[in-house]
C-alpha cells in the first residue's frame, strides 16, 4: 500500500494536525497526518462529511495553517510561502467560488486578470475552456442562472485560466446529477493526460473515488489508508458475494442475511443481495433457509472495503441493525388501490413548465423513487405532493384526499423530512420532539410516549438536552427522521435524505426504511445515489419536467440495454435516458 | 387548535431567545437607546459658551454680565475688548454667543433711556440658536423688571405671568423618555416579527413546518402572539425605568395605556408579518424594517412636532400609527389625560392595525409558494 | 506598481462594478436612500415653530382687550382661536388641540389703569418643553410690541429700559434644513460608507467568494483597494446628489468653497469606508455586519454627532464618547463650510481629526484581513 517512492512529489503533509476552537470545546479537525500526492496522477481524498477532508484542502494552499507538522507543495512551504504557492496551484472551493451577479465572461475575466493571463493569450485560453466545459453559448448568462452541473463546470474552467501545475477541487461533485459528474471526470482525465496536471479531489462518492490513481481515506481527521483502489479492495477478495433467492423479496432476504454472523455487509445491488462476509466466515452458511438460493462470487468494490475499514473502528454503529417499529403499529389490511396519485400534472412559472404531464402512482407499502438530474423537476413534484406548491393542472391525491381542497387533513397523515438539515437548531432535540408532536395534535400521555419511543429506539437519549445543531451529521439525520414519524404516517415522503452521509449512515437509514415500509408505510424517496435507487421497488426517472421512465428498477435497466452490452448498471440506464432524451431534444 | 398555536408561540420563544442574533435584537437597541435618549438627547442647552464684550464701565452693565456668568446654563469662555475679536470667537466656535453691552449703557440706563445691548449668536445650528434666544430673552426681561421695581419706575400697565402646564420645568427628559416607550415597541416587535419567518426560511424550517397540519392562519398567529408579548414586556420594563429612574411623572390610567399599546402592537406587527412574508433572508427583513423604522419615527413627531412640517407631509402622517401611540403615552404620562379624551388617538390605530394584520394574512398566505 | 499588480486590481474595481449595477440594493442603500432621507428631513423635520395654535379667552372684551388679541391676530408665529370661558379652552390644551392658552381675566381693562397693572395670564402646555419654550418666547415678543406700541400711543415712557439687538449670524432667518441638510449629508455618507462596503465585504465572506479570491495571486492590500475604490466613487455620487438636492431644492447656501467640501468629505469616507471594512473582516455574516454598523456607525452618527442635539450640552461622559465618532468632526466641519465659509480655525482640526480616523481604520482592516481563514 505504499506509494511508489520514485515518482515526484509534489504535495507532502508530514505529520499535520489542525484543531479550531468550537464553542467551549476544541474540535481536532486533523491529528498527525501524513500524506503525499504525485506528480500527474489524481490522488482522491475520500471519507464522510466532517472527515477533514475541507480542512486537509484549504492547509494544502495556505488558507489555513497547521498547528503542528508541516505542508509543502512545489518544494515550498505552503504556510511561509503561501503567494510562491499560490500562484503556482489551482483550488476550487467547495461552492465553486463563482460571483453568481457576473457573466460567465466576467467571471473568467475577473479571475484571468487575478492570476495574470496576458491579455494575448486569453483569446485562446478562453475558446479551450469553453469547448472543454461545453458552456460556449452560455457566456453572457449570469453565473447565478446556470444549473448545478453548468456552475461547477464554470467554476473549473475559472480555476483553469491559467494552467495550475497542482489542481485541487474540494467535492465538486456535491449535489450533481450523474451526467454532470461524468463530464466533470472526463474533462480531469484530459487534464491530467494532456496537461500532465496533478489533481488533488476530495469527493464522498465511492463510486468515484474507484476512478483515482490513489486514494487516502480520512475519517475522524485520520487517514485510514492509502494507496491504489485495487490495494483497499483486494484483501477482500474471496469475500464478497451477490446471493439471490428465487420467491423471496430482496428487503427480505437483505434483512434477513444482515442478521446472520457471519455477515460484516449485506446491501441490495441490482437483483440480488450483496453480501461481505467476515474474515474467515465461507459463503457457505449463506444459502441456509432459502432452498434455490444463488450464491456468486463477486468482485470487491471500494465500499466494501470502506465499511469493512470504519465497522471494525465503530463497533457500536453495527450496520444495517434492522430495527422493528416499536409501537408503529401494522396497518390493518392494505388501503386498496394507490396511496399517492399523480395524474397529468403541470407546474408553471410564468411560462416556464417545470413539471409537464407527469403521471404516476404509488400503491400501499411501497418503496418509490424519483430520480433526475438538477433541474428535472423532480424537488417541484416532491413540493407538489407534500403539499407546499399547488399544481397548475391536474390531479394530486395523497392517502386519498385531494391535495386541492383537503391540504391540512393530507398533511395530517404525512411525513416529510428535507434534503438539508431542518430542524430548530438552537432547540433541544426533546424541544424538536415536544414541538412537533404538538404540531400533529399529540398530547399528554401519548405525546410522552411517543417522544419515549423517538428518544430510545433512535438512540438519541443521551443527547435529550443537546441543541440540535450541537448533533454530528449522522445524530441531525436521525433526530429528523425521528420529528418526521411522531405521529406514526401512512406516508413518508424523503428529499434526498443520505447526501454527504457515510456509508454506514446510509445503510442505517436504509434499514430503517425497510422496516417501516414493512409495516405499510408508504416511502417516496428522491436521491443521487444510483445504487440507492436499486433499493427502491419502483422508480421514476424524470427529465426537463417529464417522466421518461417508471417502473421497477431492473425493467428500466433492461429497457436501456443494448445489444453489446445487455446488462447495464442503474447509473448507465440513467445517463444513457437522459442523454437519448437530450439527444432527442436537439435533433427535433 | 389552540394546543398547536400555544406549542407554536412557545417554540417561536425558545427560538428566540436562544438565538444569539436575536437576543441581541431584543437587548441592545434597547439600552442604547434608553441612554442615549434618558441622557445624551435633550433641548435643554447646559454649559453654552459665551463671550463678554462690555464697552460699559458703569455698575449696570456689570450687574447685567453678572446675571450671565451666574446663571448654571452659561459658561464664560472668553472676555473681548474691540469689535476686531468678536468675529474670531464666533467663527472659530469658541463661543456661541456674544454678549456685547454699548459703552454709554449705564448713563443712558440712568437717565431712563433704553441702552443698548447687543447678542451675536451663531446661527450653524438654528435650533439650538433659537432656544438661545429664548433664555437670552427671558433673562434680559428679568433685568428689566427688577431694574423697574428698584428704581421705582411703574412695571408696565400689564405684566405676563406665564405657568407651563404638565411640565414646568421644562425639561426636554421628560418629554423623550415617554417617547421611548413607542420608539422601543416599534423597534423591536417589528424587528423580531420581521426576521422570524425569514430566518425559518433561512434556515429550511419553514418547509418542516408547512407540511405539518398547521393551517396558514395558524401559523400567522404563532407568529404574532410571541410579538404581542413582547411588546407588553418591553414597554412595562421602560415604564418602570421611566418612572423610578428617570422619575417622569405618571399621572394617567395604566390601563389606557395597554389598550393603546394593544392596537398598536397590531399594526407594527402587521408591518412586521408583511414584511417577513416578502423577505426571502433576514438580510433583506432587516433591510426592510430599517426602510420602514426611519421614516416612521421621523414622521411621528418624536422629537419634532408634526405641526412643523408642511400640510401635505401632516397629512402622510395620518397613517403613521406610531403618531397616534406618542400622543397617548406623552397624554398619560405626563397630562393624565382622561380616557375619553384619547378615543380619537385610538380608533385610527385601530383601524390601521385591523388593516394591517389583513394585509399580512393576505400577504402570508399568497407568499407561502 | 507592477504590471500585474495593476491588471489584479483593475479586474477587481470593474468586478465590484458590475456588481454594483446588478444588485438593487446596493442602488437603493446609495441613491434612493439620500433622496428619501433628504425629503423625509428636508420637508419633515423642522423645529421652526410658526402657526402655534393658542385659545384665546377674553372674559370682558373691550377695547383694551381688542388691542392685545389683535396682536396675536397679526403675528405669523400664532393661529389664535377665541374661547368663551377657560374651562374649555383647559380641556383643549389637555387634548393638544392647542399648545398654549392666553386668559384676559375680567377686570383686565380696570387694572390697566392700577399702578401695579394687569395680569395677562399665559398656560403654555410643557410637555413638549422645547416647543414651549419657543412658545413662551414668541409670547414675551407679542406682549412687549404691544407695550411699546401703547406707550408710544399714550406719549408715554418706554416701559422697557433694556433695548435688546438680537443678530444671529451665518443661518440669520434660523432655517433648519440650513442646518439639518449638512448633517444628513454626514448620516447618507455613514450608510454608504459603512452600512453598503460592511454588507458587501461580509457578502464575499458568506457565499465562499472570499475563499477563491485568497487563492490567487492577489495581495490583500490589492482586495482593500479593489473594495475601497468603486464604493468611494460611489460614496462621492451619493454626496453629490445630496449636495445638489440641499442646494437647489431646499435651498441651502454654500458659502465655503465646493473643493474644500470635496476634501473633508473624501477623508470623511475614507474613515467610513474603514469602519464598514474592518466590521465586516471581524464579523463575516451579512447580517451581524449589517446590524453591528447600524449600531456603530449609523444611530451615532444620528444622534450623537451634533446633527440634532447640541454635543455641548450632553453629560460629560457622552461628549467623551462623541470624540471617538467620525460622524462629530465631519457634521462640524460641514455646518461650518456650508454657513460660514472656509474657516481655517474649525475645518483644519476636524480634517485632521478625520484624516486621523481614516488611517487608524484603513490600517486596522489592512491588520486584520489576512491571507488565511483563520
Amino acid at each position: 500500500m505504499s506509494p511508489d517512492p520514485a515518482a515526484e512529489v509534489v504535495l507532502e503533509l508530514r505529520g499535520v494536525s489542525k484543531r479550531f476552537p468550537s464553542g467551549p470545546r476544541v474540535a481536532e479537525a486533523l491529528r498527525g497526518v501524513t500524506l503525499e500526492v504525485q506528480r500527474g496522477r489524481v490522488t482522491g481524498l475520500i471519507g464522510p462529511d466532517g472527515a477533514g477532508k475541507t480542512t486537509l484542502m484549504r492547509l494544502a494552499v495556505g488558507l489555513l495553517a497547521p498547528d503542528e507538522g508541516r505542508v509543502m507543495v512545489l518544494g515550498h512551504d505552503a504556510t511561509r510561502e503561501s503567494q510562491t504557492v499560490q500562484s503556482s496551484v489551482g483550488y476550487m472551493p467547495q461552492r465553486f467560488g463563482l460571483y453568481e451577479d457576473l457573466t460567465v465572461q466576467e467571471n473568467l475575466d475577473l479571475y484571468s486578470d487575478l492570476q495574470g493571463v496576458p491579455g494575448a493569450d486569453r483569446k485562446a485560453r478562453y475558446a479551450e475552456l469553453m469547448r472543454m466545459t461545453g458552456l460556449a453559448r452560455f457566456t453572457a448568462r449570469l453565473a447565478g442562472r446556470l444549473s448545478g452541473g453548468m456552475k461547477q463546470k464554470l467554476g473549473l474552467a475559472c480555476t483553469l485560466v491559467r494552467p495550475p501545475r497542482l489542481l485541487l477541487l474540494d467535492e465538486p461533485t456535491v449535489g450533481v446529477d450523474p451526467v454532470s459528474r461524468r463530464e466533470l471526470w472526463q474533462i480531469v482525465y484530459r487534464l491530467v493526460r494532456e496537461e500532465k496536471m496533478t489533481v488533488l479531489l476530495s469527493t464522498a462518492y465511492l463510486d468515484e473515488a474507484e476512478r483515482c490513481d490513489e486514494i487516502a481515506l480520512l475519517h475522524g481527521g485520520e487517514i485510514l489508508g492509502r494507496g491504489r483502489p485495487a490495494d483497499f479492495r483486494d484483501p477482500l477478495r474471496g469475500r464478497s458475494f451477490a446471493v439471490s433467492a428465487p420467491g423471496v423479496g430482496k428487503r427480505a432476504l437483505q434483512k434477513a442475511l444482515s442478521a446472520l454472523p457471519g455477515v460484516l455487509d449485506a446491501v441490495i445491488q441490482a437483483d440480488s443481495v450483496r453480501v461481505v462476509t467476515r474474515e474467515g466466515a465461507g459463503p457457505e452458511g449463506l444459502a441456509a433457509g432459502w432452498p434455490g438460493a444463488v450464491i456468486e462470487p463477486v468482485p470487491p468494490r471500494l465500499e466494501d472495503a470502506f465499511v469493512t475499514l470504519l465497522s471494525s473502528r465503530e463497533r457500536h454503529r453495527a450496520p444495517a441493525r434492522a430495527q422493528g417499529q416499536g409501537s408503529h403499529p401494522a396497518r390493518g389490511p392494505a388501503r386498496t388501490g394507490p396511496v399517492i396519485e399523480v395524474r397529468d400534472v403541470n407546474r408553471r412559472f410564468g411560462d416556464f413548465y417545470a413539471v409537464r404531464h407527469a403521471s404516476f402512482e404509488v400503491a400501499s407499502g411501497e418503496v418509490f423513487g424519483l430520480l433526475g438530474p438538477n433541474g428535472a423537476g423532480k424537488s417541484t413534484t416532491f413540493r407538489m405532493l407534500c403539499g407546499l406548491l399547488p399544481a397548475s393542472e391536474g390531479t394530486l391525491r395523497v392517502a386519498g384526499l385531494d391535495l386541492r381542497h383537503a391540504a391540512s387533513a393530507a398533511r395530517a397523515r404525512i411525513g416529510y423530512m428535507s434534503q438539508k438539515f431542518s430542524l430548530y437548531g438552537n432547540l433541544s432535540v426533546s424541544d424538536n420532539l415536544r414541538f412537533f408532536s404538538s404540531a400533529y395534535d399529540l398530547a399528554g400521555a401519548r405525546q410522552r410516549e411517543r417522544i419515549g419511543w423517538a428518544l430510545e429506539q433512535f438512540e438519541l437519549s443521551e443527547f435529550a438536552e443537546a441543541a440540535a445543531h450541537d448533533l454530528s451529521l449522522g445524530h441531525k439525520q436521525r433526530l429528523a427522521m425521528a420529528c418526521s414519524l411522531m405521529h406514526e404516517p401512512e406516508i413518508l415522503f424523503l428529499d434526498e435524505p443520505t447526501s454527504g452521509v457515510d456509508p454506514l449512515a446510509r445503510r442505517e437509514f436504509w434499514s430503517r426504511i425497510n422496516a417501516l415500509a414493512e409495516t405499510g408505510v408508504t416511502i417516496l424517496v428522491t436521491t443521487h445515489f444510483m445504487e440507492e435507487a436499486e433499493y427502491c421497488d419502483r422508480l421514476a426517472i424524470m427529465a426537463d419536467g417529464e417522466v421518461l421512465a417508471l417502473g421497477e428498477p431492473s425493467d428500466i435497466k433492461r429497457a436501456q440495454g443494448a445489444p453489446g452490452h445487455p446488462a447495464p448498471t442503474m447509473e448507465e440506464a440513467f445517463i444513457s435516458l437522459i442523454e437519448g432524451r437530450a439527444k432527442g431534444g436537439q435533433s427535433s | 387548535m389552540l394546543r398547536r398555536i400555544y406549542a407554536l408561540a412557545i417554540k417561536e420563544f425558545l427560538a428566540l431567545l436562544k438565538d444569539k442574533r436575536s437576543r441581541f435584537v431584543i437587548i441592545v437597541p434597547p439600552l442604547i437607546q434608553l441612554l442615549v435618549f434618558g441622557y445624551a438627547a435633550t433641548f435643554d442647552l447646559n454649559r453654552i459658551p459665551f463671550a463678554v464684550y462690555n464697552e460699559d464701565t458703569g455698575p449696570a452693565g456689570r450687574e447685567l454680565v453678572e446675571r450671565f456668568t451666574a446663571a448654571p446654563n452659561f459658561q464664560q469662555v472668553a472676555v473681548l475688548s474691540s469689535d476686531a475679536e468678536v468675529a474670531p470667537v464666533v467663527d472659530s466656535r469658541t463661543a456661541l454667543m456674544v454678549l456685547h453691552v454699548g459703552p454709554q449703557f449705564s448713563r443712558e440706563l440712568a437717565a431712563g433711556r433704553p441702552g443698548p445691548v447687543q447678542v451675536i449668536v451663531d446661527g450653524r445650528n438654528s435650533n439650538t440658536a433659537a432656544i438661545l434666544l429664548g433664555y437670552v430673552s427671558t433673562m434680559t426681561a428679568d433685568f428689566s423688571s427688577e431694574w423697574l421695581q428698584r428704581s421705582g419706575g411703574s412695571p408696565g400697565p400689564a405684566r405676563l405671568e406665564i405657568r407651563a402646564w404638565f411640565n414646568p420645568n421644562l425639561e426636554s427628559r421628560w418629554f423623550l423618555v415617554p417617547g421611548i416607550v413607542g420608539l422601543l415597541t416599534l423597534l423591536v416587535t417589528t424587528l423580531v416579527t420581521a426576521l422570524s419567518v425569514a430566518r425559518e426560511r433561512e434556515q429550511g424550517t419553514f418547509d418542516q413546518l408547512l407540511v405539518t397540519p398547521f393551517r396558514p392562519g395558524e401559523i400567522l398567529i404563532g407568529k404574532a402572539l410571541p410579538g404581542f408579548i413582547l411588546g407588553f414586556a418591553e414597554m412595562t420594563a421602560i415604564v418602570l425605568i421611566a418612572t423610578l429612574w428617570f422619575r417622569v411623572p405618571l399621572r394617567g390610567e395604566i390601563a389606557t395605556l395597554y389598550v393603546g399599546l394593544f392596537f398598536f402592537l397590531a399594526s407594527s406587527i402587521g408591518v412586521g408579518l408583511m414584511i417577513s412574508s416578502l423577505a426571502v433572508t433576514q438580510q433583506q427583513g432587516l433591510l426592510g424594517a430599517f426602510l420602514f423604522l426611519v421614516p416612521s419615527v421621523m414622521l411621528s413627531g418624536f422629537a419634532t412636532p408634526i405641526a412643523n412640517m408642511p400640510p401635505w407631509m401632516q397629512e402622510l402622517t395620518l397613517v403613521n400609527p406610531l403618531r397616534y401611540f406618542l400622543v397617548i403615552v406623552r397624554g398619560i404620562f405626563l397630562q393624565g389625560t382622561p380616557f375619553h379624551l384619547l378615543v380619537g388617538q385610538l380608533w385610527p390605530m385601530a383601524l390601521i392595525g385591523a388593516v394591517n394584520m389583513a394585509a399580512a394574512s393576505f400577504l402570508f398566505r399568497r407568499r407561502l409558494y | 506598481m507592477s504590471a500585474a499588480s495593476r491588471m489584479r486590481l483593475r479586474g477587481l474595481v470593474r468586478k465590484e462594478f458590475c456588481q454594483i449595477l446588478r444588485d438593487p440594493s446596493s442602488i437603493a442603500i446609495a441613491f434612493l436612500l439620500p433622496v428619501i432621507l433628504l425629503l423625509i428631513f428636508g420637508y419633515g423635520i423642522s423645529l421652526d415653530t410658526e402657526h402655534v395654535p393658542v385659545a384665546i379667552v377674553v372674559d370682558q372684551p373691550d377695547g383694551d382687550t381688542a388691542g392685545l388679541t389683535a396682536r396675536f391676530l397679526g403675528s405669523s408665529y400664532f393661529s389664535p382661536v377665541f374661547v368663551r370661558d377657560i374651562g374649555q379652552a383647559e380641556e383643549s390644551l389637555m387634548g393638544r388641540r392647542v399648545n398654549a392658552i392666553i386668559h384676559l381675566q375680567p377686570d383686565f381693562s380696570r387694572r390697566l389703569q392700577r399702578p401695579d397693572g394687569a395680569p395677562i395670564q399665559v398656560i403654555v402646555n410643557g410637555t413638549d418643553a422645547n416647543t414651549a419654550r419657543l412658545v413662551m418666547g414668541y409670547v414675551q415678543g407679542v406682549w412687549q410690541n404691544w407695550l411699546s406700541r401703547r406707550a408710544a400711543e399714550s406719549g408715554g415712557v418706554l416701559a422697557a429700559p433694556l433695548q435688546l439687538d438680537q443678530r444671529v449670524w451665518f443661518n440669520s432667518e434660523l432655517r433648519s434644513r440650513n442646518f439639518l441638510v449638512p448633517g444628513l449629508i454626514a448620516i447618507i455618507m455613514t450608510l454608504i460608507g459603512g452600512l453598503l462596503t460592511a454588507l458587501v465585504m461580509a457578502r464575499e465572506w458568506e457565499r465562499g467568494t472570499m475563499e477563491a479570491l485568497l487563492v490567487t495571486p492577489v495581495t490583500m492590500g490589492e482586495v482593500l483597494v479593489g473594495k475601497i475604490l468603486p464604493y468611494f466613487l460611489l460614496g462621492l455620487g451619493g454626496m453629490a446628489l445630496s449636495v445638489a438636492m440641499g442646494l437647489w431644492l431646499f435651498g441651502v447656501p454654500l458659502l465655503g468653497s465646493a473643493w474644500l467640501l470635496f476634501a473633508v468629505s473624501s477623508l470623511f469616507l475614507l474613515a467610513a469606508l474603514g469602519m464598514g471594512l474592518l466590521i465586516s473582516i471581524a464579523t463575516k455574516n451579512q447580517f451581524v455586519a449589517g446590524t453591528v454598523a447600524i449600531v456603530t456607525t449609523f444611530l451615532p452618527a444620528f444622534l450623537l454627532s451634533g446633527f440634532i442635539f447640541d454635543i455641548g450640552s450632553m453629560p460629560v461622559v457622552v461628549q467623551a464618547i462623541t470624540r471617538v465618532l467620525p460622524a462629530r468632526y465631519f457634521v462640524a466641519a460641514l455646518q461650518t463650510i456650508f454657513l460660514a465659509g472656509n474657516v481655517w480655525s474649525v475645518v483644519l482640526p476636524n480634517a485632521a481629526a478625520l484624516a486621523a480616523f481614516a488611517v487608524i481604520f484603513l490600517g486596522a482592516s489592512r491588520q486584520k484581513l489576512r491571507k488565511r481563514l483563520d
